[in-house]
């Protein structure tokens, strides 16, 4: 009997495709869409737009997966998103950092109640439409390599799954080109083929999330805290409305006027100030991340050097990993890397392979 | 894949006879019943002959009886068009704890947005209310109460006629969803003494899109449509002249099968549910095991979630329900549930299995065969059960 698949399907064209391909492969697709959030939560206008989580992209999703016969379910994760990822999102920010929700959400929802859904359905493998490939390597341990489409390489949002979830992942789109997704797409006229991408975080439906956070306080009764705008040099320079709307590397919206650009150097919880610079005292060498996974199984040696990744479109630079205890790296880069940033994730490549990853301090 | 529907509280296959009848207004006999002319006046004849068929069958005149879209607009019209009538004197709403959504969400509308203070009815653990509740909780300022006749998920059969009486004795208006019952067991709106009730063509093997709300004579409701003045401008808009006609078709032929249905659905659930629970530990039937429509049979299956079930289910070509079909995606308890004080443990795990007049007992043994390895399954995945 063929083997069955439980499909992610977000109503895009790379997860149409993912179940395309799978069920050309002889697999038994099952497909299903995980209803993360709602309007009524997060706010923004139901009729508004196309992306995940609305009710056109579940219809999207029922149709192509009729078209490719297969039987189709929406799940409900709405709770557990809410409870890990968004309240984890809010809290990030609240107290100065900036997290990656999708990191979140892959190891705490797609590779958790997600996998746990495929296996109670008897599926004995789920699948993504990441950019991104799985394999297995000479010591049985499971591996993630990049995509070999370098502008849709999604290995970076991955390092926190583990092998147990990997050993049961299909990612059948990543030895493919986007273009080719979406000619395979087109060939099979499937509904999607030509319905545009989303980059943003899903749940912030307007993209400001700002706006996000604020309405997201205000109903659970959190007031931010105004503080002060100090510059590096120790002048203060203005007031804020609460940290939670820096990031490092911010320019614009700091609302105070001076002679040379100011970006946002560091958020500091403690004394609830937004500490700016010039451009140039942005760029620094020397980190430490902690909950950390090592994918390939722990490093052989305690010094090490990688290509390292600090945010989705950073290109990796190469440095030096010291591996510290309970699960803490320090990271050094041999170049300086502009507003590395905490809460982002951080991700150790050896070539196209994710060794590992994890949570800049 | 064998493919068996066990769903039929969401909907039912429409009877041949019942299409046949509707065919002609589909075809040569279209016309518009409000026109004039030849072909309006033929619609109009069928719509009325329908509309006397329905009102005998609950036993109301022609008069009091209003065609609608369905149910959830049948119940629409009762709970806001009572409220909008009352407001200059009422502010006041009860509704059952179990009602459907298309009661609990424009009581709820009422509520939220137009300032009315709503109670709800409380159940007991089979879905029971009592009369004497009811009258504590109307006030001179209720203008209505609304509780079903027979509830979707569980079948539970509430005594309506008591309800009604304690209502009418407060001088409130009541109104009943019966579009699970109407069909099924025998509905006589003279006997309850209610004011109002909605029922519905496709939960009794006729068209899906025709409805009816009976409406007592002399009551006034304002409507939530204008447009025109069909139906009496209760309900505006072109007559379903061949959904009335299948609707009446459906009515006559379950009144015809009434007994019939009701034994053989009877014997069958009976079988189901004792079957079920002698081969899987920890389940329970949700609702009374008797005072029920027969064909519904809710199951609790304690440590795992009902959609869990229903998904695993289906892909064996097995179709029934957890909760309501508009509620069916959602992974709380159903309301129905958790008024009937179910454990949240037990209220997840509910499976609705509704048959109907194509459903076997070789279908059931087909169903006792593949329900038992996918609850094991389920449950050795579970984190919250524990063998007893």
């Amino acid at each position: 009997m063929a083997q069955k698949v439980l499909v992610a399907m977000s109503g895009g064209v790379d997860s149409s495709v993912a179940a395309l391909l799978l069920k050309e492969q002889g697999y038994d697709v099952v497909g299903a869409h995980m209803k993360l959030w709602d309007f009524v939560d997060v706010g923004g206008d139901i009729y508004k737009d196309g992306r995940c989580c609305t009710i056109d992209s579940i219809t999207d999703c029922r149709m192509v997966c009729d078209s490719i016969e297969a039987p189709f379910y929406v799940l409900n994760m709405s709770r557990e998103f809410r409870n890990t990822v968004i309240d984890n999102f809010v809290s990030e920010y609240n107290v100065g950092r900036t997290p990656n929700p999708c990191v979140k959400c892959n190891s705490d929802v797609k590779w958790n109640e997600f996998l746990r859904k495929a296996q109670e359905l008897g599926c004995d493998y789920m699948a993504t439409g990441h950019y991104a490939i799985i394999e297995k390597n000479g010591n049985g341990r499971w591996h993630i390599r990049k995509g070999v489409d370098g502008t849709r390489d999604q290995s970076y949002v991955l390092w926190g799954v583990s092998q147990e979830a990997l050993s049961k992942t299909m990612m059948p789109l990543g030895e493919l080109k986007k273009t080719e997704v979406r000619r395979i797409a087109q060939k099979y006229k499937l509904r999607t083929a030509d319905k545009a991408e989303s980059r943003e975080i899903c749940f912030v439906t307007d993209n400001n999330y700002r706006r996000f956070l604020d309405d997201w306080n205000e109903k659970r009764g959190i007031a931010f805290q105004p503080g002060e705008i100090v510059h590096a040099n120790g002048a203060v320079l203005g007031r804020h409305n609460g940290i939670a709307h820096f990031t490092i590397g911010q320019r614009k919206g700091l609302g105070i006027s001076h002679p040379t650009p100011l970006y946002v150097q560091e958020i500091d919880d403690k004394n609830n100030r937004v500490v700016v610079g010039d451009n140039d005292t942005l760029y620094t060498s020397e980190f430490e991340a902690h909950q950390i996974n090592w994918i390939g199984g722990s490093p052989d040696s305690g010094v090490f050097e990688a290509d390292i990744k600090i945010r989705y479109l950073h290109k990796p630079s190469s440095g030096q990993v010291t591996l510290l205890t309970d699960n803490r790296v320090r990271v050094e880069f041999f170049e300086k890397q502009r507003a590395i940033t905490a809460g982002q994730s951080v991700v150790f490549y050896e070539g196209d392979t994710v060794l590992g990853g994890g949570i800049i301090a | 894949m064998e493919q068996i529907y066990l769903d039929h509280n969401a909907t039912t296959p429409v009877e041949p006879e019942v299409v046949e009848v509707m065919l002609p207004y589909l075809g040569e006999s279209f016309g518009n019943a409000s026109s004039v002319h030849s072909f309006g006046r033929d619609a109009k004849v069928a719509l009325e002959n329908s509309r006397e068929q329905i009102a005998a069958f609950i036993n109301c005149e022609p008069a009091e009886l209003y065609f609608t879209s369905g149910g959830t607009e049948s119940d629409n019209i009762a709970v806001l068009g009572s409220a909008y009538q009352l407001k200059s004197r009422k502010n006041h709403l009860i509704v059952g704890a179990t009602e459907h959504h298309a009661v609990f969400e424009p009581a709820e509308h009422l509520h939220e947005k137009e300032n009315w203070s709503l109670d709800k009815l409380p159940v007991d653990s089979e879905g029971f209310s009592s009369a004497d509740e009811l009258k504590r909780l109307i006030t001179d300022k209720t203008a209505i109460v609304s509780v079903m006749l027979a509830n979707n998920e569980t079948g539970t059969i509430q005594d309506v006629e008591a309800l009604a009486d304690a209502a009418k004795s407060k001088g409130v208006l009541f109104h009943t969803d019966a579009v699970q019952a109407v069909g099924k067991i025998p509905v006589d709106v003279k006997k309850l003494k209610i004011d109002m009730l909605s029922l519905t063509a496709h939960k009794i093997y006729g068209p899906k899109g025709i409805g009816a709300l009976f409406i007592r004579q002399g009551l006034k409701i304002s409507p939530l449509f204008y447009g025109g003045s069909h139906e009496k401008k209760r309900r505006p808009g072109t007559e379903n002249v061949a959904g009335a006609v299948g609707f009446a078709k459906a009515l006559e032929i379950a009144g015809r099968r009434m007994n019939e249905d009701h034994n053989k659905l009877a014997e069958l659930s009976d079988y189901f549910i004792e079957k079920v629970i002698g081969t899987i530990p920890d389940v329970a039937l949700n609702g009374p095991r008797t005072k029920r429509i027969p064909q519904t049979v809710n199951l609790s299956f304690v440590g795992i979630e009902g959609e869990s079930i229903l998904l695993s289910l289906d892909l064996e070509g097995i179709a029934c329900s957890s909760g309501s079909a508009c509620t069916s995606g959602s992974t709380e308890p159903s309301h129905v549930m958790t008024a009937m004080g179910k454990p949240k443990i037990a209220a997840q795990g509910a499976i609705r299995f509704s048959m109907g007049r194509s459903t076997t007992k070789k279908q059931l043994d087909y169903v006792l065969d593949k329900l038992p390895p996918i609850i094991e399954r389920l449950r050795s995945m579970s984190p919250v059960y524990e063998r007893t």
